[in-house]
């Protein structure tokens, strides 16, 4: 610990010295990515350097969990960095309220941008978007390609094919079918409601009409998914109830487990865990040949400090954010996070590659709950966490959930009323 | 007549105690019953009176969570009242008895867990009792017992129970220790009298230590009682901030936490935190009261 801070203090102190002697403009980004900062000083920050003469670039994370905190009053005292990492939706949307970010949408590289991968840093009506959409986390299924061989099974594309699929496990044996558990609650929510909900509500096309009050959560579309839900609790392990997100990572990763409903985060992780070979596939859909949708789900964003003294030079930086370079050196040195830019990027990890790849089959969307309709109390993303263990336990019917979620949106959700 | 000369050295020496804990107690406390008069209304803070009360009480949504989580204290105090301290006075009797061996160690081994942290605590329970990788469902299939396994802390009706329990075993040594320096006090003469009379044993117990450690057991219950109603960190650690499963192990503690903090995209809310630590300082100073005017003052004394 001490040591490394000792690297750091000398790593800081070099930068120091070699902006010294230069006529230099320094950028200082601020992040709660602390776990990336080799990342940044080895590869991203020598790559912008040596196209940028002139400007240099310093990368000062903190923990993540007083990210927010440290921000906000660094913000309040002036004395924050150039560049701000900005949270998605609205822990960034008020800071650019309280004119902290500079609105960014005249920006040309913005245009490299889809209007989903925006949505996270715009206002409500969309008109100022003021971060640079920077990595996105894909949903879908990861599974044993080993298991799958052993018992001569398909990756299952229709929800037909996925339940035959665990059928086959639960009946072998020798693996529990879908490492999953519902004590941390978050992941039933997470890995499965959001997981394989976008198909049910046509992605983009429902999670906007529930925003505007067109459809309801009592609507089949947003139902349907937990009656799937109850179907799971049938292949998970014993006492799932009080299994927790690290005992389904590691009963997946010691290979005891065939499927796991997983986010794109975890790839390298398992990378370093499994000795068997996994692969990924998407939400199966209803029928084969439908439109598929994928929760591709903003996760990091990157814009300015209003207060910035260099402008011009944060800017130059930001529209390399969006350029195809960057996202070839961000996704490769941390594969499961996903550049947004609409730039071709070439992805090495074959694990990471298979989610990377359905961005050309499937509709993107974003989770359900996470824009403007968690803001009030009873906060409807926490709500779905709890519908959704108790989807998986059958403790309530799909229907009772849906109502008791409608209720509580549209208790202080105008749209919805 | 000389006018009295003020008593300086009373104030120097009651100052720096008075100081600290008006700063770090009296203040906080008062300024949090003061913040939950207020709310925050398009990033104003507003003077609402007993608004905040009314919602915690009324409101269906609140409510509903407020009398849950009250109803799961009720009921992880009284399963501490009727395991924690019965056992406690159990242990202590044992262990003040004059012939039993490695008396000091037993106590020892009893009382460890009251020092360790709640987390080591949480954590270490949480892994016994996995379904998965805990010690817990191969030990009752060594006994033959696996069909009683069920992974209580994932099941809404055994949870707080379990948790509870898990609670008693951390805590029972510290009723065991006050009922054991209770029973160390009684005079042996009493004990010879009581024997020359014909009380011995398990009637010693019952006719004369009983009644004479009354006290000390009433002031366990009350620790018990404010422990209990203040408790928060054991069900933060092992089952998280929203007291899962579905609210079944959501005491008035994380019951606050949540809402003054916020909690993953909820944002934080300190004026209804506030409401709601203001009515866990009510309920308890309530039960307080009680005990004192009550139950200690009918409470009969014995000169020993």
């Amino acid at each position: 610990m001490t040591r490394n801070i000792l690297k750091m203090a000398l790593a800081s102190t070099a930068l120091v010295a070699s902006t010294a002697y230069a006529d230099d403009v320094t950028l200082i980004i601020e992040s709660w990515r602390n776990d990336d900062l080799a990342l940044w000083q080895e590869k991203i920050i020598p790559a912008f350097e040596a196209e940028n003469p002139g400007i240099k670039v310093k990368f000062t994370p903190s923990a993540p969990a007083e990210y927010n905190a440290v921000l906000n009053s660094k913000l309040e005292a002036g004395s924050a960095g150039d560049l701000i990492t900005c949270r998605p939706f609205d822990a960034s949307l008020a800071l650019y309220d309280a004119g902290h970010l500079s609105d960014l949408s005249d920006m040309e590289a913005m245009g490299n941008f889809s209007d989903v991968a925006k949505s996270a840093w715009q206002t409500d009506d969309g008109s100022a978007s003021f971060c640079v959409p920077m990595a996105s986390v894909i949903h879908g299924f990861i599974y044993n390609k080993d298991a799958f061989a052993e018992l001569g099974l398909e990756v299952p594309q229709t929800e037909a094919e996925f339940f035959a699929a665990l059928d086959a496990f639960k009946e072998e044996g020798s693996y529990i079918p879908m490492a999953m558990g519902t004590n941390d609650q978050w992941e039933a929510a997470t890995m499965g409601y959001n997981n394989i909900g976008p198909n049910y509500w046509k992605g983009e096309e429902g999670r906007r009409a529930l925003i505007a009050g067109e459809q309801k959560l009592t609507d089949a579309q947003w139902v349907a998914p937990y009656a799937t839900l109850a179907k799971w609790s049938a292949y998970l392990g014993d006492g799932y109830e009080a299994q927790t997100y690290p005992d389904s990572q590691n009963l997946f990763t010691l290979g005891r487990a065939a499927v796991y409903p997983a986010g794109s985060w975890e790839v390298s992780g398992f990378n370093n865990l499994a000795d068997f070979e996994m692969g990924a596939f998407k939400p199966p859909v209803m029928n084969a040949g439908d439109t598929c949708y994928i929760s591709d789900h903003t996760d990091i964003g990157i814009g300015m400090n209003a207060a910035s003294a260099n402008p011009e030079a944060a800017r130059t930086f930001l529209a390399w954010v969006g350029s195809s370079e960057f996202a070839t050196i961000f996704a490769n040195a941390l594969p499961g996070f996903y550049p947004l830019s609409n730039a071709p990027v070439e992805i090495e990890d074959p694990l990471a590659k298979d989610f990377i790849s359905w961005r050309d089959e499937c509709e993107s969307t974003i989770r359900s709950t996470y824009q403007i309709l968690s803001r009030g109390t009873p906060n409807l993303e926490n709500d779905t966490w709890g519908a959704s263990v108790a989807a998986i336990k059958g403790t309530e019917t799909p229907e009772a959930l849906g109502a008791k979620l409608q209720d509580g949106l549209a208790s202080w959700y105008a749209p919805q009323q | 007549m000389q006018p009295r000369r003020i008593r300086w050295h009373i104030v120097v020496f009651l100052a720096p105690a008075v100081l600290v804990y008006t700063a770090v107690m009296i203040f906080p406390l008062f300024n949090t019953l003061r913040l939950a008069l207020y709310s925050r209304i398009d990033q104003e803070r507003i003077f609402v009176g007993l608004e905040n009360f009314r919602t915690l009480f009324f409101d269906p949504f609140w409510a509903e969570q407020f009398w849950n989580a009250l109803g799961n204290n009720f009921w992880f105090f009284i399963v501490h009242m009727l395991v924690q301290n019965p056992i406690g006075v159990a242990l202590a009797a044992i262990l003040s008895h004059p012939r039993l061996r490695f008396a000091a160690l037993y106590r020892s081994a009893i009382f460890i867990p009251t020092i360790l942290s709640f987390v080591i605590v949480g954590f270490a329970w949480k892994l016994i009792l996995s379904p998965i990788w805990g010690i817990a469902p191969s030990m009752l299939d060594m006994v033959g017992l696996k069909s009683l396994f069920a992974p209580w802390l994932g099941k809404e009706e055994y949870a707080l129970t379990t948790l509870a329990m898990v609670s008693v075993w951390q805590f029972v040594g510290i009723p065991m220790m006050l009922i054991y320096a209770a029973l160390l006090t009684i005079p042996e003469e009493i004990l010879e009298a009581g024997e020359i009379d014909g009380i011995t044993g398990f009637a010693a117990f019952w006719k004369i230590k009983l009644p004479l450690i009354l006290p000390s057991i009433g002031i366990i219950s009350i620790l018990t009682f404010v422990g209990n109603f203040n408790a928060f960190d054991l069900i933060y650690t092992t089952q998280g901030a929203l007291a899962g499963p579905d609210f079944s192990t959501d005491i008035l503690g994380t019951f606050m936490y949540r809402t003054f903090f916020g909690f993953q995209l909820q944002l934080g809310d300190p004026h209804m935190g506030s409401a709601i630590a203001s009515a866990m300082f009510a309920i308890i100073l309530v039960g307080v009261c009680i005990y004192l005017f009550g139950i200690q003052t009918r409470m009969r004394r014995y000169q020993m």
